[in-house]
Order: C-alpha cells, then structure tokens, then sequence
C-alpha cells in the first residue's frame, strides 16, 4: 500500500509537468496571479486538464483491458492489439461512419463495440483450431487476424476517401483533446472499478475452465462479462483518442512478473503504470519537437515494441 | 506419367505458367486502349515493368529465404525486411535532411541504401537464428514485432524531419503500382539482373540446403557461406521490391506455396520461375480485374495482403510450422 502511495506521488508529479508543457505558454505564477484575460486558466481548464485526464483514464483503462485478456486466454501476450481487438473496432467505427452517418457518438461507439466483441470471440475460436498451442503462437495469429481485418478497413476507407479518419482512430494522439469532446472515457473508468469488484473470478478464471468450475464458478459467464468491458474500453478509446499499441501487454507482464497473478493484487498497479506509461509517452512526444507535437501513439508504439521484445528475449519468456 | 518424348510435369507446368503471363501481359497492354498508342503504350508497359520485377523479386526473395530458414511460414517480409528497407531510407533523410536528399543522385542514394540494408539484414540474422534455434514461433514472433518497431521508428522520424510535410513524405515513401519513376525502374531492373546473375552459381547449392543444415554439411556444402551469400541476395531482391511499390506482407508466402505445390519439386531452377511466374500473374491478373471488372483505382496490394493473410492463418492451423 505504501509503495502503492509512492507510485501515485510520482504520477503526480509527471501529471504536474503535463499540465505546464505545450504551445502555449503556461506557468504556475500565472495561475496564481491571473491577469486581465485569464488566458492560461483558459488554456488549463479547456485543453491541459482535459487531456491529462483523457492520457490517464485511457492508459488506466487499457492496461487493465490487457490484463484481463491474459487472464482470459491464457496467454501472456494477449491485449487489444494482438488479438483483433482493436483493428475491428475501426472496423466497427468504419461501417458506422459510412452506413449511418448521421450517428451519435454514442451509437458509433456501440457498433464499434459489437465489431470489437466479434472480433475478439472470433480469435478466441481460431486459437482453438491451433493446434499444439504453443504461447508464442498466440499472438502471431492475433497480429495476423488483426492485419487480414485492417486490409478490409484499408480497403474501404480507400474507397470512400476516409483514410485520414482511419488512421486518426489507429494511432492514439491527445493533441486533440478538449472539453467536451473526450467525456466518453469517464465510463472507463467505471469498467475498470467493475473488473476490480470481480477481480478474484478473473484470477480463478485464469486457472482454467475446469478448475473455475469445480469451485462453483460459472466460467462461460466471467469470460463473457471480461470479454464484454475489453471491448467497450478499447472502442471508447478508438473513438475519442485511438489505439495505444502494446500498453495491455507492456504495463501488466511489467507487473505480474513482480506481484505474481493475483489481479486483486495487480490491477491498482497496474492502472497507476498503464496511466504513467501513455502520460510519459505523451510528455516526450510534446518535447522532442516543440512546438509541434508527435502523437503519444506513436512514441508508444516505439517504447511499447522494444519492451515487447524485451520480454520475448528474456529467457524464461519461452515457458508459459 | 510422362512419355518418354513428353516433358517432365514441372517443366510442362512452366510452359503453362509462362503461357498464361504472357496472356495477362498482352491482356494488360492492349485492352481498351481507345487508339492512343503512343501514349497507352509506353505508359503500360512501364506499369507492367514494374508488377513483373515486383512479383519476380518478392518471389525469388521467399522461396530463397524459406530455403536457408528450412520452413515454408518464415518470409521475409513477415521478419521484417520490407519495414527495415523503410527505416533506412527514413534513416538517410533523417540524417541527411530532405533537400540533400532531394538534390543526390538517386542511383547513389539507392545504392547506400542497398548496402546498409544487406549489412544490417546480415547482423539481424547472425543475431536472431542463433538466438531462436530450434524456436521457430519465438522467430516469427519476434520477426514481426521487429516489423512493427522498424514501421513505428519511421513514423516517429518522419515526424521529426518535418511535421508539417508529415503526409507529404509518407505518400513519397511509398511509390505506388501506378507511379514507379522512370530512373528507379532501370536501377531496379539492373539490380535484379544482377542479383540473379550471381545467384545462377548458388542453385545447387540451394537445392542440397533444403535437406537441413547437417545433410548440407555431410554433403559438402559450405554452409555458412552459402547461407550469408543468399541473404544477401535476398536483401538486396526485398530492397527492390520495396523501393518500388513498398512492404507487401503476403504475396511471398502466397506464391511461394503455390509453386511448391503445382511444381513439387525441390529444384530451386523449376521452383523460382514458377513463383516469379506466378507473382507476376497475380499482380498482373489482378490490376486487370481490379481495374476493368470492377472499375477500381484500388491497387491490388490489400486484396493481396486480406488472401495471403488467409492462407497464413490456414498454414499455422494445419501445423505448417513445425
């Protein structure tokens, strides 16, 4: 609990720093002492906040999506990413934008939600066709279902001159965060409490149908309930910010390795890690070129693949 | 099965493989063209030019690199090479900075590019297949993470050398089916050229690889030498295919298969033209069926990539990589 403070302290501080760093300039002096125009309290309270809040409740949301999927499959290199998740949910996003256009965000985030359930379930089956499942084997096949579902996606945005759409949903960027426009992820938050209310079913689900049933569990039903929060969190987050790559599989190895599987244990952590991760992604991403700014995504993709292999290299990595 | 004056089944196969390129080819050149020859002519077969070196170095590239791996999942494009040739040449004009860029002589720019791309593909391999003997879902997997990291580096470079021309660059990048430059297109041809010219001593080789690394050994073969001389043949093959209509995932893994089961042979003299035959049908026959059946400006690169993505998920369920 207490290291679980200090980890919270240092968020803050990156939280702090956050809120000081962009375009346009913002100090602490001038909050305290607003002037005429109360132009950096305007700044703060429309674009800062909102996006400090946007980074937080996304990388909180989506490291504990990534848990819970490992939990599900089985499979420590399972999230969003690497399992369809994600690429359908665009795909849900795409059929809306072109088939119902006059869609609330609500709607399209709904569809988008059935697309990234579908998907999802649809991987979980072809993992059963695999024969001699190997671990490494998983996510090979998820990166590639999520490709054959992205060149559909591809296809038809091409089409219908929506590629620019498409690749603001694939590549997680807060620059565009303001009030009023990122409200969405608040429910993510209310997801994320609800997998740690049922946090011990995910870890005995995590043992295995059988032993899940011979506790009295009903297994069927806490995968579906899992299956049904990963693809809410992860469609919200590719309507209002986009994907983050690889954080559901970086964030909770990081943290299992040191607590061990138990998620009551692991969830806390892992959402302060996951929201550290996209809030330092975020951060380099408005420093390296100031004043322009490269997408939190994309910096995530970088620092989140060579972690990945990080973890693949290591030695123990080719057992479980 | 064959007479004694017929000819043996591989070899009749390459007889209809050719037949039906050739179709496709003067298919492409010659429907609709409404009478304007001297433009449609030139302007077609630049286009054909660029499918049929395309398909003939992807082709060539994957059989040979399925070779050396000894398994039939392992592409290159899928470890990674094609997003590896991106970041290169997002590398030189991170360094170099894009109006140096602009004002060099392609042919050299290309050329240290080529280098760079064979040195570093030879240190991936010495580095991976030592690594990951005997593990090959650990390969893949780290193959095509690698992929990902190449494609992320370059994104995030691209965006560091300009982040107003961002989507300027990225479209400069990625030369279409439709626009090859002319200079390329001659560079890329004599690069091939030469590439198989020196790949015509390492076929038999090739052919006694296949049967494993220690067979080869027993057998006479130097190992490591041929090993490293194909890859470097192999980078340089993925490093023209790149450059002139960047990464295309699957089609190496489509056609190779496919030649391996219309030829069933394990001679690498029958087994590569027919897969550059068949790349360069596909590439050829779908462009035309793309463009003319159904009216598309698409290239046919996605359709490509949702099949071939098909067939790979097919091969891991019916334990292909063991």
């Amino acid at each position: 609990m207490k290291r679980l403070l200090v980890a919270a302290a240092v968020l803050a501080v990156l939280a702090g720093i956050s809120l000081l760093i962009g375009a346009s300039h913002v100090s602490w002096a001038a909050l305290f002492s607003p002037g005429p125009d109360d132009r950096a309290l305007q700044v703060l309270v429309i674009s800062r906040v909102p996006r400090l809040f946007a980074i937080m409740l996304a990388g909180t949301s989506l490291g504990v999506a990534g848990l819970l999927m490992q939990m599900i499959a089985r499979n420590r290199f399972v999230e969003p990413t690497t399992a369809g998740t994600a690429e359908s949910a665009s795909l849900g996003l795409l059929a809306a934008t072109l088939l119902a256009p006059g869609l609330p965000v609500l709607g399209k985030m709904l569809v988008a939600t059935l697309f990234a359930l579908a998907g999802t379930a649809m991987f979980l089956l072809v993992l059963r066709r695999i024969p001699m499942r190997s671990a490494l084997i998983v996510p090979v096949v998820g990166l590639i279902l999520g490709g054959i579902i992205d060149s559909a996606t591809t296809f038809f945005a091409y089409r219908f001159d929506l590629l620019q759409s498409v690749n603001a949903w694939t590549t997680g960027d807060f620059s565009t965060v303001l009030r009023g426009r990122y409200e969405l992820l608040w429910v993510t938050l209310g997801l994320t409490c609800g997998a740690y209310a049922a946090a011990d079913r995910f870890t005995v689900a995590g043992m295995g149908e059988t032993f899940t049933t011979n506790l009295g569990l009903n297994y069927p039903r806490i995968v579906a309930l899992g299956l049904v929060i990963v693809s809410l969190v992860t469609a919200m987050i590719v309507v209002t910010v986009g994907m983050i790559p690889f954080l559901g599989l970086i964030v909770p190895n990081l943290v299992t390795r040191v607590l061990g599987d138990n998620a009551r244990r692991s969830i806390p952590w892992v959402a302060v890690s996951g929201a550290g991760f996209v809030l330092l992604c975020d951060i380099v991403g408005r420093v390296v070129r100031h004043p322009y700014e490269i997408p939190g995504g994309t910096i995530a993709g970088v620092i989140g693949s060579v972690l990945f292999l990080y973890l693949l290299l290591r030695r123990d990595a080719r057992v479980g | 099965m064959s007479g004694s004056a017929a000819l043996a089944r591989p070899e009749r196969t390459l007889l209809v493989l050719g037949g039906v390129a050739m179709a496709c080819a003067a298919l492409f050149m010659l429907i609709d063209a409404g009478g304007q020859w001297d433009f449609v002519l030139p302007f077609r077969a630049r286009k054909l030019a660029t499918a049929v070196l395309v398909g003939y170095s992807i082709a060539v590239s994957t059989v040979l690199f399925q070779t050396v791996t000894g398994n039939r999942v392992l592409t290159p494009a899928i470890m990674g090479y094609d997003y590896l040739y991106v970041l290169i040449q997002t590398c030189m004009v991170f360094l170099l900075g894009s109006t140096t860029v602009a004002g060099l002589d392609p042919r050299f720019l290309f050329g240290v590019e080529v280098i760079l791309m064979v040195a570093f593909s030879a240190l991936l391999n010495g580095w991976l297949f030592g690594l990951a003997r005997g593990s090959v879902h650990l390969l893949l997997l780290v193959g095509v993470i690698l992929g990902v990291l190449f494609r992320s580096l370059s994104s995030f470079l691209q965006r560091v050398i300009e982040p107003n021309e961002f989507f300027f660059l990225q479209d400069r990048f990625f030369a279409s089916f439709n626009d090859p430059e002319h200079e390329l297109l001659l560079l890329s041809g004599a690069l091939t050229l030469g590439a198989t010219v020196l790949g015509f001593r390492l076929l038999r080789a090739c052919d006694v690889l296949v049967l494993g690394r220690e067979v080869a050994i027993n057998l006479g073969v130097d190992h490591a030498k041929t090993v490293a001389w194909v890859l470097a043949l192999v980078s340089v093959l993925v490093s023209v295919s790149t450059a002139l209509v960047g990464p295309v995932t699957f089609l190496g893994l489509l056609v190779a298969n496919l030649a391996y089961a219309v030829t069933r042979t394990y001679r690498h003299v029958l087994v590569l033209p027919a897969a550059a035959l068949i790349a360069a049908i596909a590439l050829v026959a779908g462009q035309l069926v793309l463009e003319r059946v159904f009216g598309l400006d698409t290239n046919p690169r996605v359709i490509i990539e949702f099949l071939g993505g098909l067939v790979f998920l097919a091969m891991l369920m019916r334990k292909a990589t063991r």
